[in-house]
């Protein structure tokens, strides 16, 4: 019964684009009100922000900087979700990830970049992978909640980088909580130099290869949920776990694999962050980017093409964030930190916030296209 | 105010007026008419079936009446008065009680607190805990109920639960009962016990609504039958003057398919021996205690048992889902499941294995999954699905149109999710895919649960036809009736253990349904467990 | 031997005073999650309310000002969280994340634009804050032996909202298992059809209990910034909703069982205080960035070795619809 009761189905286009539109300007609604309330005026901060993500060729440079961090975040919350798994731990995989290239990139010291690129990658891919698979395998065997497991996770991570920053990895004669320099062979090279190579001259900005090395994430991802056998088991599990007993498929070891693929890809954010742009590791490097990626996934419908969009969305209001807090010094990180929780909010959690509306939209439109046709 | 509720009898209106009346009741949804002018007549004091398919308005029509559903028009009327029914509570208010098919009980609370929710007079709970609990004793008394007050439900038995339900209608006062598909969880023993419990409601007065389409119960119980078809009633019976085959044809609108005629066979080869398997018991569950059968070719075997007898986990052994603590599984001359031999479902599936879980669409199908994607499921991982583990959509499009096709699956759209087919015909995707690879050995728990009439006979007729063809199928189900009707041989299981065979031509179902509750006086096993 | 004894008594008085933000919060969780509903984001709702009790505890100069604030400040998130989940049918975790990153933004912002001190409130002194209650007697009790130094260091000398926590843990025990709404409540998180067919509203029942934990999370965050701490600091929650939903499940989303398991993650957190800087043998010196580690891992320890697989309120976490 209940199928004939919600009557109007809406067209593809229209769950994922248009609601997804509707939901990030409510957002951004809200968000006006705060500007207002501080004092600021709403639609000169949106003028400034816009600007400042898409403005000028440095601007978009940034914008698709910090989208290479949700790309990988994005993509580590969806592949986990598609197995049923709540991988709130991108933020500690992401960490741990860096500790990975870092100790990779340090300890390969006068290798050439042919093989300390690849190394560190391997590096940040498998310590991240480690780091979710924890808590993947006490959640499949002890059945404690993934949820607070990665979490915790998060925090030991967060931790245990800045113990090692002021002992083991602390560069020699630093003050600051972070590492050596990575020997140059292990800094990626920037998106502007590549295309200078080439003839083509853009604007400089942090854009790196890694953005390049996001977006074939992306496909692989793709690719492997949509078209392995593995890929299946994994949306079987998250499907349903009952036929995936019966179907024969080991949920212990599909879980973990999830896991292992998603701790891999957060893990991939240090190779934008401390190879693309830092060179060196750095205590909180991660900067809440593995939250967004929540909902990054979230907003991308756990699709990569729709994950990358939304990558870039939230890429957009970091770098127009920023350029926005330091042209309205009364609008400070922390209020762009509070947008992108709205948006999380409106994006990930209240998505069906106008579907009744727009289905009455599409009632209408298909009642007067009855009557005219 | 007296307790738990309004006292009804006082407010009936008209003594003679007979308890329901219901006049061109219609409700549509959507374009679907889910009830189409309804109209019916239930004397008070009196047994009143209905009888129809899934999908022919009865649940629609219950719910109506029990207020959850509003017709779009038509009149209800009550003891001679006519009802607005808004909502659960104006039904309670009008006397009526539900008994659903799926309980509505909270399974960690003692049943007195059930009994309690929505209905506790006070906000605090001690007094009217003991209020309660003295006049449920009451009610018990006067109908025979025997529930245990203070025991947590999660730790009754079904037929128990359902006792609890009526206690809790019993407790708000209803005149009016109905019971909805009351029979489909019993045991034959359980079967028996509610309907005494249903003439002793009858004698005190009480009108019972009883919901089915099990033409033999409702042919005894009941004092007349309405029948139901695409939300129309079609016909209205007194089980005097009609007969169950006609019943069937007036719910389904054409004569029944015929059944294939089983060939007479001298069974052959064993195809699967379990021998000596246990399993330890746990938490509710029985375990296994040395089972040992063997299927062989040319027959259908039944295992016939209560629910929680450890039919759960001898399926989960067959389809290599666990591996046993003793024992062997032997399919052929290989074996594939010992204590040292892990099994493999998929492994099992290569070896012409087919198997459908009882609950086959929770245990075998993915709603979120198009239909397409659902029919490899078990067989993902091999040719021609996969191919150095990369799917092959073309292979699995085809599969997918050729077991539409076979079984009659509507709409024929492969790339629909799954949780867009009805129940039915989710079914069937589910049946045809593991019939789809020609299994020699087929197993598959509850073959008809929640399944129509004309699709049942179809079910039955593969099945047989399987077995013609030299195949050996094992079915376990609770429906003795459909045990009788196609095993060649029937094993009855009890606490984990095999506590009975015979062939299906040498018994009947109230043999069964002794040993099934643990009564055979010359069961090996009891003595064992007494001294063990 | 004396001295080893005051040294508990100490660390049991700190443990009690930490523990008592994680047992409001507990409470706050269990109250949810009994109704139905998941609620991650106790982390920022204690972080809001810890910022308004600040806030208006600065500008009033009262306590119970800025308890009032604090408590008002949460229950408006734990509306926020509530209609999401009951109305909206949303996501209960992405809802519970976002809430606590919409806080961790929102707050040093507006604290930013009141008060100018780069994202925290002025410090607060005298009746801004709550101060120890000494309990009579303690003059005369606190000098015999073995109670009186029990008497006069734990159960003495915290601050009211110390109590109400203890307090708390009764109440719901009661509440909970005892009158007619608990036993609603608790139907409402087991089997929701249950509730509605018996004719009382699902979504009546649980917008309560959010109301219920909005008023503990706000006691919660108002003790961290009125109580143990003596303004609002960024981040100052430090994780602690998230401890205290794990001492909800590990003490099995019952009252008493939750005290005892908060009781414990505070004395795992007074230890960790106290190892800072102190030389052990064998180890020598543990930098304060590896014991600021244990209470998570001590956290995930238990979850995975004492808690092991159990059932939570089976309908928690799951939007109800009369639908189906």
């Amino acid at each position: 019964m209940t199928a004939e009761r919600r009557a109007v189905a809406l067209p593809a286009w229209a769950t994922s684009g248009l609601l997804p539109v509707l939901n990030l300007a409510a957002a951004f609604a809200v968000s006006g009100l705060v500007v207002w309330a501080i004092g600021e005026s709403p639609l000169e901060a949106l003028k400034l922000l816009l600007y400042g993500a898409f403005g000028y060729g440095e601007a978009i440079g940034y914008t698709f900087y910090y989208a290479t961090n949700f790309i990988f975040t994005g993509l580590a919350v969806s592949v986990a979700f598609k197995c049923g798994l709540f991988n709130i731990g991108g933020e500690g995989q992401a960490m741990m990830g860096g500790l990975g290239l870092a100790v990779v990139a340090i300890g390969l010291d006068g290798w050439p970049p042919a093989l300390v690129l690849p190394a560190a990658v391997l590096g940040a891919a498998i310590f991240g992978a480690a780091w979710a698979a924890i808590p993947a395998w006490l959640q499949a065997r002890r059945g404690s909640h993934i949820v607070i497991t990665t979490i915790m996770f998060n925090f030991i991570a967060a931790s245990l980088v800045s113990w090692l920053l002021v002992g083991v990895l602390k560069a020699p004669g630093s003050q600051s909580p972070e590492s050596a320099d990575f020997p140059e062979a292990a800094w990626l090279p920037k998106i502007h130099d590549l295309l200078a190579g080439l003839g083509i001259q853009i604007e400089g900005s942090p854009l790196n290869l890694s953005f390049l090395v996001a977006l074939a994430c992306a496909g692989l991802v793709w690719f492997f949920i949509e078209r392995t056998k593995w890929g299946y088991e994994i949306r079987v599990v998250g499907g349903n776990p009952g036929a995936a007993r019966f179907a024969g498929i080991p949920i212990t070891r599909t879980l973990v694999l999830s896991m292992l693929i998603a701790g891999g890809l957060a893990g991939l954010m240090g190779l934008n962050e401390l190879m693309g742009l830092q060179h060196r590791l750095i205590a909180n490097f991660t900067m809440g980017y593995g939250f967004v990626g929540i909902a990054v996934a979230f907003m991308g419908r756990s699709h990569p093409i729709g994950i990358v969009l939304a990558a870039i969305l939230f890429g957009a209001l970091y770098q127009g964030g920023a350029e926005l807090a330091f042209e309205m010094p009364t609008i400070s990180r922390d209020l762009i930190i509070a947008v992108q929780g709205l948006v999380i909010l409106f994006a990930g959690a209240l998505e069906h916030l106008f579907r009744p509306q727009v289905q009455a939209l599409f009632r209408r439109l298909g009642a007067l296209g009855e009557a005219h046709g | 105010m007296p307790l738990g509720g309004p006292d009804i009898t006082d407010s009936s209106a008209d003594k003679d007026a007979p308890a329901i009346e219901l006049e061109n009741i219609t409700k549509s949804f959507g374009p679907v008419r889910a009830n189409d002018g309804i109209t019916m007549r239930v004397e008070r004091g009196s047994v009143h079936a209905i009888i129809g398919e899934n999908g022919a308005g009865k649940s629609t029509l219950m719910n109506i009446l029990y207020g959850i559903y509003h017709p779009d028009s038509g009149e209800i009327r009550i003891n001679g008065t006519a009802c607005a029914l808004q909502s659960p509570a104006d039904a309670h208010h009008a006397g009526i009680g539900m008994v659903h098919q799926h309980f509505t009980l909270v399974e960690p609370f003692t049943v007195l607190d059930n009994i309690l929710l929505g209905f506790e007079n006070g906000a605090v709970l001690a007094r009217p805990r003991r209020l309660a609990a003295r006049k449920l004793e009451a009610i018990e008394r006067d109908y025979g109920l025997s529930v245990p007050l203070d025991a947590v439900v999660s730790e009754l038995p079904v037929g128990m639960r359902q006792r609890v339900e009526i206690l809790k209608a019993l407790y708000r006062n209803a005149e009016i009962l109905i019971l909805d598909e009351p029979t489909g969880v019993l045991t034959p023993l359980e079967v028996e016990q509610l309907f005494q419990i249903i003439e002793r409601l009858k004698g005190q007065g009480k009108t019972i609504l009883f919901i089915s389409h099990k033409l033999g119960e409702v042919m005894r119980i009941a004092d007349r039958i309405s029948v139901m078809r695409g939300g129309k009633l079609v016909a209205d019976r007194e089980p005097d003057a009609t007969n169950a085959s006609e019943l069937a044809e007036l719910m389904i609108g054409q004569k029944l398919a015929a059944a294939v005629d089983r060939k007479s066979l001298s069974v052959g080869q064993t195809l699967m021996a379990l021998e000596g398997i246990s399993i330890p018991p746990a938490e509710h569950r029985s375990g296994l205690h040395d089972i040992s059968l063997e299927v062989r070719s040319g027959e259908i075997i039944g295992i016939a048992g209560v629910t929680g007898n450890g039919q759960t986990e001898l399926l989960e052994i067959i389809g290599g889902l666990r591996v046993p603590a003793s024992g062997t599984l032997s399919l052929g001359a290989e074996v594939c499941a010992a204590p040292d031999i892990v099994p493999g479902a998929v492994d099992l599936r290569k070896k012409g294995v087919g198997f459908v879980a009882e609950d086959r669409l929770r245990m075998g199908a993915i709603g979120a999954m198009t239909a397409t994607e659902n029919v490899i499921l078990g067989y993902h991982g091999r040719p021609p699905f996969s191919r150095h583990g990369c799917l092959q959509p073309r292979a699995m499009r085809n599969a997918c149109a050729r077991i539409m096709a076979d079984n009659d699956v509507r709409p024929q759209a492969p790339n629909l999710p799954l949780d867009n087919f009805s129940g039915g015909n989710q079914q069937k995707l589910v049946f045809g895919r593991e019939t789809d690879h020609g299994p020699r050995l087929f197993i598959l728990g509850e073959p008809t649960r929640g399944v129509d009439i004309g699709a049942v006979q179809r079910i039955h007729n593969t099945l047989i036809s399987m077995r013609n063809a030299g195949g050996a199928v094992l079915v376990v189900s609770s429906d003795l009736d459909e045990l009788l009707a196609i095993c060649d041989r029937i094993l009855v299981m009890f606490e984990g253990r095999i506590v009975g065979e015979m062939l299906a031509g040498d018994t009947d179902i109230a043999a069964i349904g002794l040993m099934m509750a643990g009564q055979n006086p010359d069961d090996p096993g009891e003595e064992a467990r007494n001294d063990g | 031997m004396a001295d080893l004894y005051l040294d508990i008594l100490i660390l049991l008085d700190s443990a009690l005073r930490l523990a008592t933000p994680l047992v409001l919060a507990a409470l706050a969780g269990l109250y949810a999650e009994r109704s139905g509903i998941v609620d991650i984001g106790l982390e920022g709702k204690m972080l809001g309310a810890a910022f308004a009790a600040a806030a208006a505890a600065a500008v009033t100069g009262s306590a119970w000002m800025g308890l009032l604030t604090g408590v008002g400040a949460s229950i408006a998130l734990a509306l926020l969280h509530g209609w999401v989940s009951i109305h909206q049918r949303g996501n209960q975790i992405v809802s519970g994340a976002a809430i606590n990153i919409i806080v961790a933004g929102l707050a040093p912002t507006l604290a930013n634009h009141w008060f100018h001190l780069n994202g925290q409130t002025p410090l607060l002194s005298g009746d801004a804050r709550f101060q120890a209650l000494i309990w009579p007697g303690v003059d005369a009790i606190g000098n015999l032996p073995v109670i009186g130094p029990l008497y006069a260091e734990v159960i003495s000398g915290h601050n009211v909202v110390t109590y109400i926590a203890i307090l708390s843990v009764p109440i719901a025990a009661w509440v909970l298992y005892r009158t007619r709404f608990g036993l609603r409540l608790r139907a409402a998180g087991e089997n929701p059809e249950a509730v509605d067919t018996a004719g009382i509203s699902v979504y009546g029942l649980r917008y309560r209990a959010m109301i219920i934990n909005g008023v503990l999370c706000g006691l919660a965050g108002t003790a961290l910034s009125t109580g143990l701490g003596a303004a609002f600091v960024r981040d100052m929650s430090a994780g602690r909703g998230f401890l205290a939903l794990a001492a909800m499940i590990f003490g099995r989303w019952k009252p008493v069982p939750t005290l005892f398991a908060c009781l414990l993650f505070g004395f795992v957190d007074a230890l960790q205080g106290r190892l800072q800087g102190v030389e052990l043998p064998l180890i020598g010196e543990i930098p304060f960035q590896f014991t600021i580690m244990l209470p998570y891992i001590f956290t995930v320890i238990i979850l995975a070795g004492f808690v092991g697989r159990i059932a939570a309120p089976r309908a928690s976490g799951i939007p109800y619809s009369k639908e189906g």
